[in-house]
C-alpha cells in the first residue's frame, strides 16, 4: 500500500478550483472581447468578463488574507536547490521512470520549480493583468489617481501581454499537473487533499 | 496495475489536448457580421396617425383681434399688423441668422451663412436670390438692393402659420402667391391666391411643420440635403424620431431650439461638438447650448449599463444613437454632378429622368443625381470649428475640393468622433484662377442655365455678382461637404450595439487615435502570444507522447 499524506487543505482546494474556473473563463472572454472570435457576443463577453474579474478580485483577497494568517506563503519562497535536478527529471527521468526528485510534505507541498513558476505568476503576470485590468474598468475616472493622460492603448497593451502570458503558464501549468507519479495523483491530491506517494 | 496506469494516462493526455485545443487562442477567428440597425418597428405609413388636434393653448386667439379682421394684399401688410401689438419683434427677427443669412466666426473670421458660403447643391444664392429668398424669413428679397433694415420686411407668417396653407414660392422672392398660379410650374395644377387673413387669425406657434417647410426641403427638395431632416418627421413613430414620436414625446423643434427674442438656438455654423457639462436646468440662461443631448440628458445617462458612459470622451452621443440617417419615408441625395447638366433631348426640350425608385436621377437643369435611404454615416473628429472654402479661396483642381472641413482630432480635448453625411458633387470653377465658380441658376435674364442651359453665359453673370474675377475658362471639380447629422435620434434598442465598432473593419475603422478592443490591434502581438502558446501546447504534448510510449515499453 502506499502512504498517502494530506497535503491541500479544504479553502486552499476551494481557491485552486474556483480560481481555475475563473481564469479559464476570464482567458475565454477575454480574448474575445480582444477580437480573436466570437463566442458571447461583445456585449456580453464584456459583462461576464467584468463580472469575472470582480469575482477573481474577490477570491483574491480571501486567499492573500489566508495565506498570510496561515504562514502557506513560505511555500512560495523561491529555492535554487533541486531545480536542475527538476530539470533533468522532466527531459529525460520522467520517461525512465526514475525517481521524481523531489517529496511532497505538508510543509513544502511545492518542488522548486513550481515555485519558481508560481512565484513568477503572482509577482509579475497577476499585477500585470490585475493593474491593467483595474485601469481598464476605471479607465475614465484615472484623472483621480493622477493617471489621466494614459492612454488606453497602453493599458490594453499590457493586459493583452499578461493574458498570453497567463495562457502559456495555463498550458504548462494543466500538462505538468499530470506529471506526478501517476498521471492524476496531482490532479486527485488537488480534488481530496491527499496525496498517495509510493 | 501497470496497465491501467497506462490507459489512465492516455485518457488524461487526450483529455488535457482536448481542453487546450479548445482554449480561446485556437479558436478560428470568425468575422462577426453584424446587420445595419434595421427598423425595430415596420416604417411609418405615409401619414401616421396623429394626436387629436390640440385647441391651441394661448392666452390670444388672433382671430378676435380687429387688426386682423380685414383682407390683405400682401405679406408686408401682415407683418405691419402684427408689429402694432409685437411691437418689437421685426427687430429681434432682424438680428437673427434666420434674417441676415449671415454669420462671422469667431474662430476662423470666416465670413459665413448661406449668403456667403458655397455648397455642392445648388452652390449659392448670388444672383438667385428670388428662388432662395423663398425660405428667408422676408419679402422681396430679389438682389443686393434688398433693404434689410425695414421692419415690414420681416415675414412673420414663414414660422408663425398654422394652417399649412401658406407657401411662400421659389421666384417669388419670399413672398406668397397673391394670385393664382400656376404651381408647380407647368403641372397644369394652379394654386388660389394666399388667405392672408384666415393665415393671419391663425397664427401660433412654431412648429415640426412650420420649421420643417424651409428645413426639410433644404437642397432643392424634401429629404435632399441634409439625410436627418426630412417631411416624415412632421408626423414620425418612435423607430424614426424617439423625441418627436408622434404618439410619444411629441416634441416640436422648439423644445430642444429653445429660442428667445426670436433668437433660435443650436447652429450648425458653431455647433457645441462637445459638451462637458451635466444637464442644464431649463429657463437658466448661462450661455450654454440648450439644444444638446446633455442640456437634458446630463454626462451619465446610461444606468444599465454604465460602461458606455466611458464612451462619452471620445463620443458624440449621435455616433452611437442614430445609426443610420434617411430612416423615414424618403432617400436623400447622396451626389450631384453638375457637369452632365444641361444635355437636352433632340427637340432642344429638358430631359428628366427617373431611377427605379421613382426619384429624378438626371434633370437637364442639375445633371446627375445618387440617392441613398437608412445610409450608415461616415465619422469624423470635430471640435466643433469649420473652415470654408469661400468666393474666392484656391482649389487645385486636381484634388477632391473640401467644401469644408470639420477641424479637430484625437489629441483635441474639444473633439469627439461624430457621425457626418458627407455629399459628393462636381461642380464648376475657374481653371485659371483656381477657384470656385458660382453660375446665374433661375430667374431673370437669359443668362440663368435653367433657361439657356449655357454655362458660360451663366457663370459670368454669377462670377460678376461676387468680387471674385473670373477667367471665363471653367471645367467641373470633384467637392464633397459634410454635414452633422443630429436628428432623427433612435430609441435605445435601435442604437449601436458594441459590435457594430467593436470588431475588426467596424464602423469606426480608419478613425485615427482610438485604442479599439476587438478591433485586431497588434498583429504582431497576438502572433508572437498564439505562436508562443502553441508551442507550449506542442512541446507538452510532444512529451506527454513520450511518457505514454515510455511508459508502455517500461510495463
Ligand atoms: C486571468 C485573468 C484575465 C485574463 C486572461 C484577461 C484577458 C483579457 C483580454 C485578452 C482582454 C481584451 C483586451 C483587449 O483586446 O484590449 C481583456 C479585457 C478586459 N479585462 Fe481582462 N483578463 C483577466 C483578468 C482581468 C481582471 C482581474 C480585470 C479587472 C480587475 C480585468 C478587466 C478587464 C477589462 C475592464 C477589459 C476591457 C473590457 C472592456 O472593453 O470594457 N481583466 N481581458
Amino acid at each position: 500500500m502506499s502512504e498517502r499524506i494530506y497535503i491541500f487543505k479544504r479553502f486552499e482546494r476551494f481557491w485552486h478550483w474556483s480560481q481555475a474556473a475563473l481564469i479559464m473563463f476570464l482567458m475565454l472572454t477575454g480574448f474575445e472581447i480582444h477580437g480573436s472570435y466570437r463566442l458571447f457576443g461583445f456585449e456580453n463577453a464584456v459583462s461576464y468578463h467584468t463580472f469575472a474579474a470582480w469575482t477573481l478580485v474577490s477570491l483574491w483577497v480571501f486567499a492573500v488574507f489566508w495565506h498570510f494568517t496561515t504562514g502557506e506563503w513560505k511555500q512560495y519562497i523561491p529555492t535554487m536547490e533541486k531545480v536542475d535536478a527538476m530539470f533533468k527529471y522532466y527531459v529525460t527521468g520522467i520517461f525512465t521512470n526514475a525517481p521524481h526528485p523531489f517529496r511532497q510534505t505538508t510543509l513544502t507541498k511545492h518542488n522548486p520549480l513550481q515555485r519558481l513558476a508560481y512565484l513568477f505568476v503572482f509577482v509579475v503576470v497577476n499585477p500585470v493583468i490585475w493593474f491593467s485590468g483595474w485601469a481598464y474598468l476605471f479607465y475614465n475616472e484615472l484623472s483621480v489617481v493622477g493617471l489621466g493622460g494614459l492612454p488606453l492603448s497602453w493599458i490594453a497593451f499590457f493586459h493583452v501581454v499578461g493574458a498570453f502570458m497567463m495562457l502559456i503558464f495555463f498550458i504548462a501549468h494543466v500538462y505538468l499537473a499530470t506529471a506526478g507519479h501517476t498521471p492524476t495523483a496531482h490532479i486527485k491530491a488537488m480534488v481530496t487533499g491527499w496525496e498517495e506517494a509510493d | 496495475m501497470m496497465n491501467a496506469t497506462r490507459l489512465k494516462m492516455g485518457y488524461v493526455l487526450f483529455l488535457v489536448g482536448g481542453l487546450l485545443l479548445s482554449v480561446p487562442g485556437f479558436a478560428t477567428v470568425e468575422k462577426s457580421s453584424t446587420s445595419a440597425a434595421a427598423p425595430a418597428a415596420s416604417i411609418a405609413p405615409a401619414a401616421a396617425p396623429q394626436k387629436a388636434e390640440q385647441k391651441s393653448k394661448s392666452t390670444a386667439d388672433h382671430s378676435k383681434f380687429e387688426e386682423l379682421k380685414r383682407n390683405f394684399r400682401n405679406g408686408p401688410e401682415v407683418t405691419k399688423a402684427c408689429l402694432k401689438c409685437h411691437t418689437e419683434a421685426g427687430k429681434q427677427v432682424q438680428h437673427t441668422k434666420h434674417w441676415t443669412w449671415e454669420y462671422v466666426n469667431p474662430v476662423t473670421k470666416q465670413k459665413l451663412g448661406k449668403k456667403h458660403v458655397i455648397n455642392n447643391f445648388c452652390t449659392s444664392v448670388k444672383t438667385n436670390q428670388t428662388f432662395c429668398s423663398a425660405c428667408h424669413v422676408g419679402y422681396g428679397w430679389s438682389d443686393d438692393s434688398f433693404d434689410f433694415s425695414k421692419e415690414a420686411n420681416v415675414d412673420c407668417l414663414a414660422c408663425h402659420d398654422t394652417t399649412g396653407k401658406y407657401k411662400k414660392i421659389p421666384g417669388l422672392s419670399g413672398h406668397p402667391n397673391y394670385k393664382t398660379m400656376e404651381w408647380p410650374p407647368h403641372s397644369g395644377r394652379f394654386r388660389e391666391p394666399t388667405d392672408l387673413k384666415k393665415i393671419a387669425q391663425n397664427v401660433g406657434k412654431t412648429s415640426r411643420a412650420s420649421c420643417g417647410a424651409c428645413h426639410f426641403y433644404g437642397g432643392g427638395g424634401d429629404a435632399v440635403k441634409h439625410g436627418d431632416l426630412d417631411s416624415s418627421l412632421k408626423t414620425p413613430e418612435r423607430y424614426l424620431d424617439v423625441h418627436m414620436d408622434a404618439e410619444g414625446l411629441n416634441f416640436s423643434c422648439g423644445e430642444c431650439h429653445l429660442s428667445d427674442a426670436h433668437k433660435v438656438t443650436g447652429s450648425r455654423y458653431a455647433p457645441t461638438a462637445a459638451e462637458k457639462k451635466g444637464a442644464l436646468l431649463r429657463g437658466k440662461d448661462d450661455g450654454r447650448n440648450p439644444t444638446t443631448c446633455r442640456a437634458c440628458h446630463g454626462d451619465a445617462p446610461h444606468t444599465e449599463y454604465a460602461k458606455l458612459n466611458d464612451h462619452t470622451d471620445k463620443l458624440a452621443c449621435q455616433t452611437c444613437h442614430i445609426p443610420e440617417f434617411a430612416r423615414g419615408r424618403l432617400p436623400t441625395k447622396m451626389t450631384w454632378d453638375w457637369s452632365t447638366a444641361g444635355r437636352l433631348d433632340e427637340k432642344g426640350h429638358r430631359i428628366q429622368a427617373k431611377n427605379s425608385g421613382g426619384q429624378v436621377a438626371y434633370d437637364s437643369k442639375k445633371g446627375d443625381f445618387t440617392y441613398e435611404r437608412y445610409v450608415k454615416p461616415e465619422y469624423v473628429w470635430f471640435n466643433g470649428d469649420i473652415k470654408y472654402t469661400l468666393f474666392g479661396d484656391r482649389v487645385d483642381g486636381s484634388d477632391r475640393v473640401k467644401i469644408n472641413e470639420f477641424m479637430g482630432g484625437p489629441d483635441d480635448p474639444n473633439s469627439r468622433i461624430w457621425p457626418v453625411k458627407v455629399f459628393r458633387g462636381k461642380q464648376p470653377y475657374d481653371v485659371e484662377n483656381k477657384t470656385l465658380a458660382v453660375f446665374h441658376t433661375a430667374g431673370k435674364g437669359d443668362a440663368a442655365f435653367w433657361g439657356n442651359y449655357n454655362w458660360d453665359k451663366a457663370l459670368k453673370v454669377g462670377m460678376a455678382s461676387t468680387a471674385v474675377a473670373f477667367s471665363g475658362k471653367y471645367d467641373f471639380v470633384e467637392t464633397e461637404m459634410s454635414w452633422p447629422i443630429t436628428h432623427m435620434v433612435a430609441p435605445k434598442e435601435d442604437a449601436l450595439s458594441c459590435v457594430q465598432c467593436h470588431k475588426e473593419n467596424g464602423r469606426l475603422e480608419g478613425l485615427k487615435g482610438i485604442y479599439m478592443p476587438g478591433n485586431n490591434n497588434w498583429p504582431i502581438i497576438d502572433f508572437l502570444g498564439y505562436s508562443v502558446a502553441l508551442l507550449a501546447l506542442i512541446g507538452v504534448l510532444i512529451h506527454g507522447g513520450i511518457r505514454y510510449l515510455t511508459s508502455r515499453k517500461g510495463g
